[in-house]
Order: C-alpha cells, then sequence, then structure tokens
C-alpha cells in the first residue's frame, strides 16, 4: 500500500478515497467548514510556532514569506514522504482549498518533480466530468496496489 | 468593566507564519479583541468577482470577501487590522487596495502590517493601542483646545520632552536626550515648570505618551497614558492649525517613523516603521558625528550641498554610513554628504512607508527631525509639495498630551 499525497492536502473526500482502497493519505485533515471563523479557509493546527518558517528554510528561501515557509514546514516532509500523487487542479473551496497560491505553486511543482506516480486532474464542472474524475482517481489509486 | 473594542483581522499567512498568537495577545493588552468576520463560503467567490482584484491565493480572496462585509455592514467592528506576509507581492497590493477601500468607504479605523515569523506583540502593541483609542475615545480625541494648566511628558527613545500648557499658550518647555527614563524626564519638567514659573502644584492633568509612557506615567500619576500614533497627529494640526479636513503626518523619530493619514484631526490609517535604523533620525545623528557638526547643525549643512553628487548604494545605517565616508574620502564636500543622508532618510521613509498611506495635503512634518531642514526639503522634492513644519514640532508628543490631557481636568 502506498503513501499518497493529495493536493489539495485538505480534501476530506480526496483523504476518504484514498483511505478506503487501502493506502495512506497524506493530507493536512483539517476540516473545511460551511462557515469560515477562522484566519484562513484552511486555519494550521495549533502547533505552529515561529519555528515552523525556519524549518521551511529546508524548502524555501529566506526571502520566501514567512507563510509559505510556515506551510512548507508542514507539507514538506510529507512531499518527501509520499509514494504517490493525487493533484487536482481549480478545485472548488468545499471540495478543499489551500490558502496561499505561491505555497500551492511549490508543493505542485515539488510533487511533478518526483519520480512517483501522479495523477493530474482537473477539477470536474458538471456531473459527467465528475463521474469521469472519480473513476479516474479510482484507477489510479487501484494501479498503485497493483504495482506493489 | 468596558467590552473590549473588536478588531476584525483581515489576514493572509498569520497562522502558518506561528504569529497569530502574538496579534492577539497584543490586542489583549489594550482591551481589544481580533476576531475574524464571520462569511459564508459562497460570499467569498460573490465578493471577490464583485471586487475585481483578481488574485490568486484564496486566503487573499477571502480577506477581500471579509473586507466587503465590512464596508457594507454584514459584520460589525470597531477597527481592522489587515496583515499579511512581509514579501508577498500579491499580498502586499491586496493589503495597501483594501486599506485603501475601507478607509474609503467607512469610518472604520484601519492600520495595515506586513509581518514576519519574528513579529512579537511588543512590536504591534502601539499600532493596537492606537486602534482601540480612535475606535473608543473618539471624545477624547475631537478636542480642539487646552483648557486649564496641564503637562505634557513624551518620553522617547532617543529624546525626553516636557511641555507645559496654560489656557492654551505653551508656557514652558523641557528637552534632554533620553538616558535613564525616569531621571530624565523628571529633568524636563523640572526645566519646563521653571520656564513657566510653576511647581507641580500648579498642574492640573498630566499626559504622558513615548516608549517610557507607562513607566514615567505611573510615576508621576499621569491621567492620560497614550501611545505617540494618535498624540502627535492630535499634537500636528494642532500646532499646525489645520485641525479640519484632511492632513498627513510625518514623524521620522529615533527609532521609528510615522506616516498618519488624519481627517479633522483623528488618525484613520497610520503606518509605523521599526525595522530599520537608515529611515531613521539615528542615520541623521551618526552622519553630522562623521561630519563633525552638531545634528542642529546638519539641517543648514545640508541645504548648501547636493546630494545627488554622492553615490549612496544602501538604505542600511552601517554601509549608508560607509557611503558617505567613501565620498568623503573621494572628496565629496560635507555640505553634499549631508545632503546626500538627508535624501537618503526621506527617500526610505517615501518608498517604504509613504506608500501605505494616502498623502493628503497638508504634510505636517513633526519630531525632533522636522528641524532638519535638509531632511524637510527632501520630503518636499519627493512628495512634490510644500511640507508644513509647525512651531514647537519637536515638542510634538508632549504638545498633543498636554493638549488631550486637559479633558481630565474636571474630574479633579
Amino acid at each position: 500500500m502506498a503513501k499518497v499525497f493529495i493536493y489539495p492536502a485538505t480534501s476530506l473526500i480526496l483523504s476518504d478515497l484514498v483511505s478506503r482502497h487501502g493506502h495512506t493519505p497524506l493530507s493536512s485533515a483539517v476540516a473545511i467548514r460551511e462557515r469560515v471563523q477562522t484566519a484562513g479557509l484552511e486555519s494550521p493546527p495549533l502547533q505552529i510556532t515561529p519555528e515552523e518558517p525556519k524549518k521551511g528554510l529546508k524548502w524555501a528561501a529566506v526571502e520566501v514569506p514567512s507563510g509559505v515557509r510556515g506551510r512548507m514546514a508542514l507539507y514538506g516532509p510529507m512531499l518527501e514522504e509520499c509514494e504517490a500523487a493525487i493533484i487536482i487542479n481549480d478545485a472548488d473551496f468545499a471540495f478543499g482549498c489551500m490558502g496561499c497560491a505561491r505555497t500551492n505553486e511549490l508543493i505542485k511543482f515539488l510533487l511533478r518533480q518526483k519520480d512517483v506516480p501522479k495523477l493530474d486532474l482537473n477539477y470536474p464542472r458538471n456531473e459527467e466530468e465528475g463521474v469521469q474524475f472519480v473513476a479516474a482517481i479510482k484507477r489510479f489509486l487501484a494501479g498503485l496496489g497493483s504495482e506493489k | 468593566m468596558t467590552p473590549p473594542v473588536r478588531i476584525a483581522q483581515i489576514s493572509c499567512g498569520a497562522e502558518y507564519s506561528g504569529v497569530q498568537h502574538e496579534i492577539d495577545d497584543a490586542a489583549h493588552e489594550v482591551n481589544g479583541e481580533i476576531f475574524f468576520p464571520d462569511i459564508a463560503l459562497k460570499d467569498i467567490r460573490r465578493d471577490f468577482d464583485a471586487f475585481g482584484l483578481d488574485v490568486r491565493s484564496p486566503d487573499l480572496k477571502l480577506s477581500i470577501a471579509r473586507a466587503k462585509a465590512l464596508v457594507e455592514g454584514r459584520v460589525e467592528a470597531d477597527a481592522v487590522f489587515i496583515a499579511t506576509c512581509f514579501r508577498c507581492a500579491e499580498a502586499a497590493i491586496v493589503r495597501n487596495e483594501l486599506r485603501r477601500y475601507i478607509h474609503e468607504n467607512s469610518k472604520l479605523p484601519v492600520v495595515s502590517y506586513s509581518f514576519t515569523e519574528r513579529t512579537t506583540s511588543g512590536t504591534l502593541l502601539t499600532r493596537m493601542e492606537a486602534l482601540t483609542t480612535i475606535a473608543r475615545r473618539r471624545a477624547l480625541l475631537a478636542r480642539e483646545t487646552q483648557q486649564g494648566i496641564t503637562l505634557g511628558l513624551d518620553s522617547g527613545s532617543a529624546t525626553t520632552k516636557a511641555i507645559i500648557m496654560k489656557d492654551n499658550k505653551i508656557v514652558g518647555t523641557g528637552w534632554t536626550p533620553t538616558t535613564e527614563v525616569l531621571k530624565s524626564a523628571h529633568s524636563v519638567i523640572e526645566t519646563a515648570l521653571a520656564e513657566a514659573g510653576m511647581t507641580m502644584k500648579d498642574i492640573q492633568a498630566i499626559g504622558t505618551t513615548g516608549y517610557g509612557r507607562f513607566l514615567v506615567g505611573k510615576d508621576i500619576n499621569a491621567d492620560l497614558i497614550q501611545e505617540e500614533l494618535t498624540v502627535n497627529s492630535k499634537g500636528a494640526v494642532y500646532l499646525a492649525d489645520r485641525q479640519h479636513g484632511p492632513a498627513t503626518v510625518i514623524d521620522i523619530g529615533g527609532m521609528d517613523n510615522k506616516a498618519i493619514s488624519v481627517m479633522d484631526g483623528i488618525p484613520g490609517v497610520f503606518t509605523m516603521g521599526g525595522i530599520c535604523a537608515g529611515a531613521s533620525g539615528r542615520f541623521l545623528e551618526m552622519t553630522a558625528k562623521r561630519l563633525g557638526v552638531d545634528i542642529t547643525e546638519l539641517g543648514p549643512l545640508s541645504m548648501k550641498g547636493f546630494g545627488g553628487r554622492v553615490p549612496m548604494n544602501s538604505y542600511c545605517i552601517v554601509f549608508g554610513t560607509q557611503s558617505l565616508v567613501n565620498a568623503l574620502a573621494a572628496g565629496s564636500t560635507r555640505e553634499d554628504v549631508a545632503a546626500a543622508a538627508c535624501h537618503s532618510v526621506a527617500e526610505q521613509v517615501f518608498e517604504q512607508q509613504l506608500q501605505e498611506v494616502d498623502i493628503k495635503e497638508p504634510v505636517i512634518m513633526v519630531g525632533g527631525t522636522s528641524l532638519i531642514e535638509g531632511l524637510v526639503f527632501a520630503m518636499g522634492e519627493l512628495l512634490q509639495t510644500k511640507v508644513v513644519v509647525p512651531h514647537h514640532s519637536q515638542y510634538i508628543g508632549a504638545v498633543g498630551s498636554a493638549l488631550l490631557a486637559s479633558g481630565f481636568i474636571r474630574e479633579h
């Protein structure tokens, strides 16, 4: 079974799909609520301290904003650990959302650089696309099992 | 107990930078309460599209939606704190546009800030205090004349100043470089009292401001202990006799700079810089020392020079001074070097701070550095306007404190 990084990392649906196929999702596992009452769309766990942006220097230089480096301190180790990745582009906020576009660009770039099985999909805009979308993810996850 | 001032936070990256609790702590310290305007996901899409600034980061889209909710009254707040990551270009554009949007379309006081992971609650305290003051003490800030006999004391990072006012006139002044905070304060009070021909018994109310305001305020039992952003802007429009309508107040201090957009004597938007000493009065002090002149002579000296003849390759106080030393060694005149130093400070304040407030005339320069005419000239050149320097401008915090303190006389 593979460790699968999911993008957006906050997507519960993706996380659930990965788990159902027996793989381990690598995600931030933070619920996106209907009401937004926190600072950001995907507010981080409380253990984020000013040390995290310093740890993030492993993936982004000091001139990169602290918010990007703080995020990379969380996602960087997952990117290194992952054995497969699912990337959903232009997802709806409710599907899963990561607040910083610069971090998102960096995460997707690092995933695409990595030599692991990847599924790069656009978020579906209608029911037909939705069916194909889920089928593609299922096929990808099932295939990961057979590779092993 | 007075309910806390509700400060709406509009931000991107504060939590992931690990500084959210610093923001919360700073607000809590001044009886403020940070909250995040509660909006629905569908509002984000609608408001972001309506605003028309096509940014990529979802948290900036959320910021835009929250700003619209505040302006349109869907969420109630007393003040707004806008904060984004330092060095993020996309966020800087949003921060600036939202600050302007809220300022122009609501009466909410706004402060904007770009943070790093090193931002502490101490750094944010003065800004938060100013926000809560403007939100809650408008009646106090509405005062236009000084009454009775009041003492104002400004315990600044570089100098300590005292002013005694009687019936709307300055009757006593005191000034000294800050060494021991309390000792310096008592020394200037003594000088001001002597000049006024009074004793402490004659004083009916006292106000303190500046970095040492809490320590000194407690020691001399002040009626008003107030941060310098509101006090200085109040003092500036009072001394310049521009208490009505818009004004921009610039105070280049010994340790930090303030740029404040004022309407009818009340600050609307303000910024406070304090990261780099190259944009402070300290740089000019070092320049004067290197040129072998007193700081009071730097202004006239710089007016005789032409700064453009001296290459300045850095804004840094260390490397900037090095540039000046190199220029002197290469044969530049002291006049040109003095002018270049003034231009460097003015340019840095212009580039880093004045872009964050809307410059509206009159532009009033206050604080000790406003007496350096080369600096005022350089600022006027950059802003393409005539800069107003009111009388007693170096005592601005003390004057503002004495003015506002007279609101407390009746309580005695």
